[in-house]
This record gives structure tokens, sequence and C-alpha cells, in this order.
């Protein structure tokens, strides 16, 4: 592989672009392509197969040996809340390498002594995901348990189409949640996508057996995705 | 904002090459069976037998560090295959009983 590529590809990783590298196998020699890009023909085809399903692959086109390796942007988690679990939460995504950051406008949460060493912003969810938008590669988590911060980035995340939207409260509490949504023109179908009561149903008792859930279904979510389809 | 691992192993590649170092790049390019790495993952080495990141789990890592050696010397690109069905395979242990096959190159 050349240095030229392999600084492209890393450019684009560390962007959160998704990429494919295509290595001829016989000759040598690659290609880095950038999700957006036309490619043409039969080749065009595996790389839209690779996008879509995140899978490396070997393929023949004509008459050649290629390997279509994929790289997707890292799962990323947006937290609501700056509340007991999402300090459990912060602890445990590093260790499956998915990147978090924790928004609460509340500045007695949102404190850097409760969060140290985590991607804290203690400001209001419109304007936060304004900055830096939500994407199909990010995890929504709304644990404030306030419709005033928690409505907000739902709607957003829904729109955005990130693979995963979860949001803690009750059947009860998600019950009023989906009309307060629905009230504010969202479709009945697309309120269906949000977990809720949130996280893998372990019997989880305590914040941190909670976070487990929480982080345990966001894998699921990511790794059983059928398409990501880029907003 | 950079949301990479810091052993993501081709940012350890670019940053060896970028100081001098000799790199080579093993990627699995396919899997049969029981396979502990999907293919596209990565492991670096560099010249001197250091690396990063795995093409399996931990069953045939140091006979690819051992091959890329040579690919660095000659940087002419090797595909090695591991399986049960291969005497060396069978030696250097994929117990697991997969079989991977992983395309080792030279970073230019």
């Amino acid at each position: 592989m050349d240095l030229t590529s392999l600084r492209a590809l890393n450019i684009a990783r560390k962007g959160r672009h998704a990429a494919v590298v295509v290595t001829d196998l016989d000759a040598g020699g690659e290609r880095v392509i950038l999700e957006g890009e036309t490619v043409a023909g039969n080749l065009g085809d595996h790389v839209a197969e690779a996008f879509r399903s995140g899978k490396a692959a070997a393929v023949d086109v004509a008459g050649r040996h290629l390997f279509l390796n994929v790289y997707l942007p890292p799962p990323r988690i947006v937290v609501i809340g700056a509340v007991h679990i999402s300090q459990a939460l912060a602890r445990m995504a590093p260790l499956v390498g998915y990147d978090l950051t924790i928004v609460d406008p509340r500045t007695a949460f949102a404190t850097p002594e409760r969060f140290a060493d985590v991607d804290l912003v203690a400001d209001w969810p419109e304007d936060v995901l304004g900055r830096r938008p939500l994407d199909a590669y990010t995890a929504l988590v709304a644990v404030t348990h306030d419709p005033k911060i928690d409505d907000f980035p739902l709607m957003d995340a829904l729109r955005r189409n990130c693979f995963y939207v979860g949001a803690l409260g009750s059947r009860k509490t998600h019950a009023k949640r989906v009309e307060r949504l629905c009230g504010q023109g969202l479709d009945e179908s697309a309120t269906a996508r949000i977990a809720a009561p949130i996280g893998l149903d372990i019997g989880a008792a305590t914040p941190q057996e909670i976070a487990v859930a929480i982080l345990a279904q966001i894998v699921q979510a990511f790794r059983r995705r059928d398409t990501v389809t880029t907003a | 904002m950079s949301d990479l691992d810091p052993l993501d192993p081709l940012l350890i590649a670019e940053d060896w090459r970028s100081h001098g170092r000799f790199v080579a790049i093993a990627t699995v390019i396919d899997t049969w069976g029981s396979a502990p790495r999907a293919a596209g993952s990565h492991l670096v080495i560099d010249h001197d037998g250091n690396f990063e990141g795995s093409v399996s789990g931990g069953c045939v890592e140091g006979a690819v560090i051992a091959e890329a050696q040579d690919v660095i010397a000659t940087g002419h690109p090797k595909m090695l295959e591991f399986g049960v069905a291969d005497e060396t395979a069978w030696r250097v242990g994929l117990s697991c009983g997969g079989t991977i096959r992983v395309y080792v190159e030279r970073l230019g």
C-alpha cells in the first residue's frame, strides 16, 4: 500500500467518512474510494454493496482478483443527560471503541468533577446538535427523564437516521412521550424505532447494570443493522 | 474530533512509516469456518518485529510477523493461507478449526 493512500484513508476515517479500499491482489496497488464517489460498472456495484453491508470481501471483476475493504466510522454515542447511568456508560464505551459525548444543560449535573476525561457539553441539545450534527453512525441515548431536554434530540435522532435511538422511562412514561412526539408531527412508525424501556432486558437494577444493558443494545443495533443510509 | 482508537493499527502504521520505520500491513482476506477476526482486520508489523492489531486470536500472528520481514525486505506482497488442513497452520496452531487467507504487503 502506498503511504499516500494510507494517509488519505486515515484522514477520511478521522473525519468520520466511510471509505472502501480496492486492492488488486495480483498486480498490487490500491484505490481509496470515499462514500458518495461514483464508481462505474461492475466494480461500482461491489463498492456500493460493501458500503451497504460494511463487510470486506474478495471479488473478481473482469478477470482481476480484487479485495474490497470497508472502513465505516466507529459508532459514536451521544448521551442526553449527565446522570448516574451516564457516568457508568462513559467509562464503558471506550472499552468497545465507541466514542461518547454527554450533553446536559443542567450545570449541577454536567460538572467536570463528575465526568473527568469525558467529552461533556453543558448546553442545550438544540444548540449542541446544531454544531455537531447526529449521523447514521451515531447512537442517541436520552436519559434525563425531562421532556424539555429529551424530546428535541429524540426527534432529531430519528430524522437523521441514527442507528440507535433509546429513551429512559417506563412503558407509561414512554406512551406519553410517543403522544407528545406525534403531536409535534412525528410519524407513529418513526417513534417505534425508539428503544424504550431502554436497554436489553437483562434484569438490570443499578445504574451500572443499566449502562451495560444500554451498551449491549447499542452493539446489537449496530451489528445487526441491515442498511445504513446516510442522512 | 477524532474518534479513532489510539491503538488503531492503520494510524500506527502511518506513524511508524512517517518516522522512517519500514512497515508491512497484513489483512485478513477471507475466512472459512470459525475464525476469530473478520475479513478486513489488520495486523501491522515493523522491520524490528514490533506489531499492533491482529489477524486471528493470536494463533498465526507469529508466522505472519516472520513472513512480513520478507515482504519488507523484497517489497513483494504475499498471500498466506492458514487452516487445519495445512501442515504449517497446524504447527502454528489455528486450533479453532477455521481457515484464513492473509495478504501481506509493504507500506510504500
